[in-house]
């Protein structure tokens, strides 16, 4: 029975909309006074019965009871849809903020990287910023001697250590603060996010720092949005819901769980999440529909999907021939195939629209009972310009495909075959 | 099995509402590497990028030490005790400084640091410390000058007399800086509710510096009024230091002691909003 390092006992957050205060003295001090002399304050809304009344049940809950534990090692995912909890959540257990009531109890130090590059200061040199960095991530000064060539070795930043950081390309900088984040050594990690950072190349070796981190036998809390970055990185995930915790359990059932109940509740607030730091907006929105048009997330074995995506290029009036990629991936085994329109060349396009709908249609889709993320990309000719990872998904159900009562496989790979059987009989052996 | 011995082994326990006087001084201790690295920050970036960098340091009390020896001595003709009026300026502008500088920078702790404070936990006590710690270095600098001038005007064969008291010109510095970061920390704690109060203390240094005697000798107010002046704790700060190394002063034993008595009060106030506040206020800002 392993140690239970994180305790959080029904804890919960209120945040108070509005009246936090008139925030200026001179209206506190009128609200004071009128209330001495028994008179209405001047400064409070006005409800509808008429007199000015005191509203107290302006408040918000951001987390309601909420309890859990948290074992020693143990790598933790913690998902919900933007307003579940999850940031409020993530305050309180880094510090930053006190919860309303309960309590949370944790052995061991703490380190939260809820930004990387917090307190960087543009006039320091690079070295110094590691060491401010990292002094206010909680690490002592011999800490930071004994891992400073490590890294700047790992941020790739070694000719410029004794330049101002306000001379480093945003990439540099982007590599140093991570490269400083990822040097931490706390018994708990408590990570937000931090992986939308970088280029591709980088978010890579972040990724891999981060599955070494969690395989050293710390303790991780990982918040995301990229459903794929949790299922590889967290055995068990937590669901949380209107500050509830809906679900606690193995990773793979809370996504399954979390991708339903976010229903066919495609909003754009959601799209910012799924967009890595380079991307140019000019996806608006993206679906996926059946044969009929109409949005499903469901399919049986071997149904046509149709993946659309909404643009509106008046932000990039550059586009001239729109190119249209999707990658499928499948929830476990990963990336499982990709093809875009400079391949299997352009459809039809009139240059003279700034935006529309792109509708990929993909007929009897080739694949077996699970769940598959959808990425799309958009772009011109030569470049990518936007992509929304791990926004859009589906579910194969699994169907009776070959009519037999049985199904298929889905632990051996992702595509089904329709084979034809035959036997030929060996007329050596015909007695 | 034994959850009585588990239940002892929390490093951490995060709760709504701490005590009153809830500081954590092992805690700011064991931060103490990150409070000279901001100590090292703000002296570096304070003045790179400037033309005559840390000359600034003695440009400053120079210029006031000028302006206010012709305005206030020459055309205004304040009496200055029977000093030389460089140095009675000199001596008033620099001891004030420190304390001005701490107040006005650790006001600021709360809205000036929200963005880190938003995003990371440390002992939020940490900054205005650091302030205090780098005001420090300035104030050395200022001293140094203030020095040099005052040999200068002693081998001269000014009237003026150093004396013993200089020995508690280091109480006279913990005084100021606890002063400072008191008031500054409760300005600062303040101000994360109402905004408009940081615009009150730049203006309010000012007047607080003209009721301290810094450009006037506290023999200049009135016997019948010397005890609303004493509850200025700066006064009977600026009024020592000077008597302690120009020899002129006129100050008493039992005004140092409300001096000590207000600028405990004022660190202890201070403390408790600050440690109020630090739990909660990003929910506010």
């Amino acid at each position: 029975m392993s140690d239970i390092v994180i305790r959080v006992e029904n804890l919960s957050k209120e945040y108070r909309l509005g009246d936090i205060g008139h925030g200026s003295l001179h209206r506190d001090m009128q609200s004071w006074w009128a209330r001495i002399r028994g008179k209405d304050d001047p400064n409070s809304r006005i409800d509808t019965s008429g007199s000015a009344k005191r509203n107290k049940n302006e408040s918000f809950w951001a987390l309601r009871d909420v309890s859990f534990d948290v074992c020693q090692g143990e790598v933790l995912g913690i998902i919900g849809k933007n307003g579940a909890g999850k940031s409020t959540l993530l305050k309180i257990l880094s510090r930053i903020t006190a919860p309303t009531t309960g309590t949370i109890k944790i052995k061991g130090r703490i380190a939260s990287l809820l930004e990387v590059g917090t307190g960087f200061h543009p006039e320091l040199t690079g070295r110094d910023n590691i060491y401010l960095n990292g002094s206010i991530l909680g690490m002592k000064k011999r800490e930071i001697d004994a891992k400073f060539d490590e890294i700047v070795k790992f941020a790739e930043v070694e000719k410029f250590i004794d330049t101002p950081v306000k001379r480093y390309s945003s990439g540099m900088y982007v590599r140093l603060a991570f490269a400083v984040a990822a040097h931490l050594e706390p018994e708990i990690l408590i990570i937000d996010e931090v992986l939308a950072v970088g280029d591709a190349d980088f978010q890579k070796k972040c990724l891999g720092k981060m599955g070494e981190v969690a395989k050293g036998g710390r303790t991780v809390l990982f918040v995301s949005h990229n459903m794929g970055a949790v299922q590889n990185l967290c055995p068990k995930t937590i669901l949380l819901d209107k500050g509830n915790i809906k679900a606690y359990s193995i990773t793979n059932n809370v996504i399954e769980e979390y991708l339903f109940s976010k229903k066919i509740d495609y909003n754009t607030i959601d799209l910012q999440n799924h967009r890595p730091s380079w991307a140019i907006p000019i996806i608006k929105s993206a679906r996926i529909l059946d044969k009929n048009g109409k949005v499903v997330n469901s399919f049986p074995i071997g149904a046509d999907i149709i993946i659309e995506l909404f643009f509106n290029v008046d932000t990039y009036p550059k586009l001239k021939v729109p190119v249209m990629g999707v990658v499928i991936n499948h929830s476990t085994f990963g990336a499982v195939t990709a093809v875009n329109t400079r391949m299997t060349g352009h459809f039809s396009y009139e240059s003279s629209c700034s935006s529309g709908f792109i509708r990929c249609t993909i007929e009897q889709t080739p694949f077996v009972q699970g769940l598959y993320y959808v990425d799309v990309w958009l772009g011109d000719d030569k470049m990518d310009l936007d992509t929304l990872t791990g926004y859009l998904f589906f579910n194969i159900e699994a169907t009776d495909i070959y009519k037999s009562g049985r199904i298929p496989f889905s632990d051996l790979g992702v595509i089904y075959l329709k084979p034809s059987w035959q036997f030929i009989p060996d007329s050596r052996s015909v007695l | 099995m034994n959850t009585e011995d588990k239940e002892k082994n929390w490093t951490t326990i995060i709760s709504p509402r701490s005590g009153w006087l809830n500081i954590n001084l092992r805690e700011l201790w064991w931060y103490r590497d990150l409070i000279m690295l901001f100590v090292r920050r703000d002296f570096v970036s304070q003045y790179k990028q400037t033309i005559l960098g840390p000359l600034w340091f003695l440009i400053q009390p120079l210029m006031s030490t000028l302006v206010f020896t012709v305005i206030f001595g020459t055309i205004a003709q304040i009496p200055t005790d029977g000093l030389p009026q460089v140095m009675f300026y000199m001596a008033g502008i620099t001891s004030w400084t420190y304390f001005a500088n701490c107040f006005t920078k650790t006001s600021n702790t709360f809205i000036g640091n929200a963005a880190i404070f938003g995003k990371v936990y440390f002992p939020r006590l940490a900054v205005p410390v650091s302030i205090v710690i780098s005001n420090l270095i300035t104030f050395a600098i200022q001293f140094g000058l203030f020095i040099v001038f005052l040999l200068y005007f002693y081998f001269k064969g000014s009237s003026i007399q150093p004396n013993m008291w200089i020995l508690l010109t280091p109480l006279l510095l913990v005084q100021m800086a606890a002063l400072g970061l008191g008031v500054g920390i409760l300005v600062s704690s303040m101000t994360t509710k109402y905004r408009d109060l940081s615009h009150a203390v730049g203006f309010g240094v000012q007047l607080w510096m003209y009721v301290t005697p810094v450009v006037y000798p506290l023999s200049q107010i009135p016997e019948k009024w010397r005890w609303l002046s004493a509850l200025n704790p700066m006064t009977a700060i600026v009024e020592s230091f000077r008597y302690a190394f120009l020899g002129a002063g006129a100050i008493q034993p039992w005004v140092m002691g409300v001096s000590i008595g207000m600028t405990t009060l004022f660190l202890i106030l201070g403390i408790i909003l600050f440690s109020k506040v630090e739990k909660t206020f990003i929910d506010t800002v």
